[in-house]
């Protein structure tokens, strides 16, 4: 038994053999799992030899023993919590030297003759307990001094919001934000001249853009690199079928019925109805009128127009067959 | 604009709380998850993983099909699960044709994959497939030991970084006070070649030894297999450091009015306020008060019917 060579680690209560070879492993799984056991349990009994003879202290529940430190050292979960930045008062105080002074939660309220909170519901010299604001000659007239009590008393609560969240964002810059505060963007910062926030792209938006720019390339973006956590562009358009060659159970007659369907409209006495006059008279209407447009575009040459992304579909064009 | 967010309610904001990184942490959390394809092999370890860690595990029973760890960009939505959860380790199993039963243990620090080792899992043995004395049966998060046998975990590199990996994962919360009759689980942790290691879950039976330290006994109660390491990626250098800091370099806080001396050693100063009599506040419910009232009446009591008295004495 050599338990000066094994690494005992108490605070987790590991014990390690680094010395131990097998000779020859065992073929049958049996003997392997014994061996291990009978290894494991002299291990074992080496952490119970060091953990029984810590000093403990007797309790209802059975000997409690304090356990020292983990020496194996392993990551943390997570950062170590940062130092909250001081405040702006907190900064101007120290310069300053003040100091936090305990103030009474109870006060004299001389309006009223009586003690009242400091703070709260029912406080001391609380706005709503003046019945009488004496006139002053700086007073001018038709102003209502209580709307303007409460007015300053509003501008006041605003401003303190307002260092609150200049003390929070600086909180955040360290990473020191507290854990049940967030801080969240309502609108983007509104710029220059311009009078509504500009609308945010949709996903579906830059998904395209993102697509077009990947397959911009001579090689339709075979070869770039991706970034983590991007996606293959979706496929626009359809994909192309192919009908079995071969006839089978369900879809080799499939093709059988397609050209009959085209030989039965040929061969039929009634031909006439392949040709849908209307149809055949708006297309030439549209062509004639492309080629009108070309023409005129090759004079009055817009650069504006070239600069624009030709939006192409993917898809053939929509000539019909039939 | 940043608008200033705060939980609506206490319980909200407990939670978020609790999530918030610590001067000393908690256990950490598993996550246990499935890739496109699991054996059945693979889908009994996960939920005996599972109830092995019981009391801090989080278990998805959907397939993930855009989880893969070892790849660029397949981290994303795990590290988003790992946020969403609470969850620092995560045991994610696969199966493949080029990797059958696999198993891929990971940390995770801040919510990013700290590092990852890819086992593949064989030999393996259920719970249900031991027979034991069921007294005998490990309770939910009790403190477990850990015995590591061979040189494989100090020599080869995958070994030692599986050893420390099984060691997070199995380990529970660090404690500071333990019960000693609490203990009744061990890992053992074999090196049978470079490679594999075989891993088994045994319950803790203390006997009787006639010394104050009792004699071990392992029942093993499963589940038991061997793990064959695959890949494993290390933490990169920069990362390690900065997860490895711990709260005992922070200074502790000083207690008020103890002080240490080498002599005495501990020392509380205790501050007692002034009794202020005359602010004492005077009721009728004072005791003093009373006995003199009572006693008052007493006298009356003995003086008006002393002959009624006497008359019932000898009763």
């Amino acid at each position: 038994m050599g338990a000066e060579t094994y690494q005992i680690d108490l605070g987790n209560l590991m014990a390690f053999d680094p010395s131990h070879h097998f000779q020859s492993i065992p073929s049958a799984r049996e003997d392997l799992v014994k061996e291990c056991l009978q290894k494991g349990t002299e291990l074992v009994q080496a952490i119970a030899n060091a953990l029984f003879s810590l000093p403990s202290t007797e309790d209802p529940d059975g000997p409690i023993v304090h356990l020292p430190q983990p020496t194996t050292r392993l990551p943390r979960e997570k950062h170590l919590p940062k130092p909250k930045p001081p405040t702006k008062w907190e900064l101007f105080a120290k310069a300053k030297g003040i100091k936090n002074r305990k103030k009474d939660k109870r006060v004299f309220d001389e309006q009223t003759g009586a003690w009242k909170r400091r703070h709260g519901y029912d406080r001391v010299n609380d706005d709503k307990d003046v019945p009488i604001i004496e006139a002053k000659l700086t007073d001018e007239p038709g102003e209502d001094p209580f709307a303007q009590r409460k007015v300053e008393k509003k501008k006041r609560v605003e401003k303190q919001e307002k260092n609150r969240l200049q003390n929070l964002k600086q909180a955040m810059k360290a990473g020191a934000l507290p854990s049940h505060v967030q801080l969240a963007a309502t609108a983007l910062p509104i710029t220059g001249s311009q009078k509504e926030a500009p609308k945010k792209a949709s996903k579906e938006e830059l998904e395209n853009v993102a697509g077009m720019a990947a397959t911009a390339t001579a090689s339709g973006g075979k070869f770039d690199k991706k970034l983590p956590g991007e996606k293959a562009p979706k496929h626009a358009g359809k994909f192309r079928k192919f009908l079995p060659v071969v006839e089978g159970k369900g879809m080799g007659t499939q093709e059988k019925q397609q050209t009959e369907k085209i030989l039965n409209q040929l061969m039929a006495k009634s031909s006439h109805d392949i040709l849908d006059v209307n149809k055949a008279v708006t297309m030439f209407n549209v062509k004639k009128e492309r080629q009108r447009k070309k023409e005129k575009d090759r004079e009055v040459f817009n650069t504006s127009n070239k600069l624009k992304p030709k939006k192409k579909s993917l898809k053939k064009s929509s000539k019909k067959k039939n | 604009m940043l608008k200033i967010k705060t939980p609506k309610t206490h319980r909200a904001k407990r939670a978020l709380e609790k999530h918030a990184p610590k001067l000393v942490e908690n256990g950490k959390k598993t996550l246990i998850l499935h890739g496109t394809k699991t054996s059945n092999v693979l889908n009994s370890v996960l939920t005996q993983i599972y109830h092995l860690k019981r009391d801090s595990a989080v278990k998805y029973t959907k397939k993930n099909e855009n989880i893969r760890p070892f790849e660029s960009g397949g981290e994303t939505s795990l590290e988003f699960f790992s946020l969403k959860t609470d969850c620092s380790l995560f045991v994610f199993g696969s199966h493949s044709k080029k990797r059958p039963n696999n198993l891929v243990l990971g940390r995770m620090y801040d919510h990013h994959v700290y590092d990852l080792v890819e086992v593949g899992v064989e030999n393996f043995k259920p719970i249900d497939s031991f027979e034991y004395d069921k007294k005998i049966t490990p309770r939910i998060g009790s403190k477990p030991f850990f015995a590591f046998i061979g040189e494989g975990f100090e020599s080869v590199e995958e070994l030692k970084h599986l050893k420390e990996v099984l060691l997070d994962l199995f380990r529970g919360e660090v404690v500071e006070n333990l019960d000693l009759a609490g203990v009744d689980r061990v890992f053992v942790c074999t090196a049978i070649s470079s490679t594999t290691v075989f891993l088994t879950h045994c319950a803790l039976r203390l006997k009787r030894s006639g010394t104050s330290v009792p004699r071990m006994e392992l029942v093993e109660v499963g589940p038991s297999m061997d793990l064959v390491v695959r890949r494993h990626r290390l933490p990169n250098d920069s990362l390690k450091k900065e997860a490895m800091k711990t709260a005992s370099d922070q200074p502790k806080k000083k207690i008020k009015n103890v002080s240490s001396d080498i002599v005495q050693g501990k020392i509380g100063k205790i501050y007692i306020p002034d009794q202020q009599v005359g602010n004492m506040p005077l009721s009728n419910e004072i005791k003093g008060l009373k006995r003199e009232r009572r006693e008052a009446k007493k006298n009356k009591v003995n003086g008006d019917h002393q002959s009624k008295k006497r008359k019932t004495d000898p009763l």
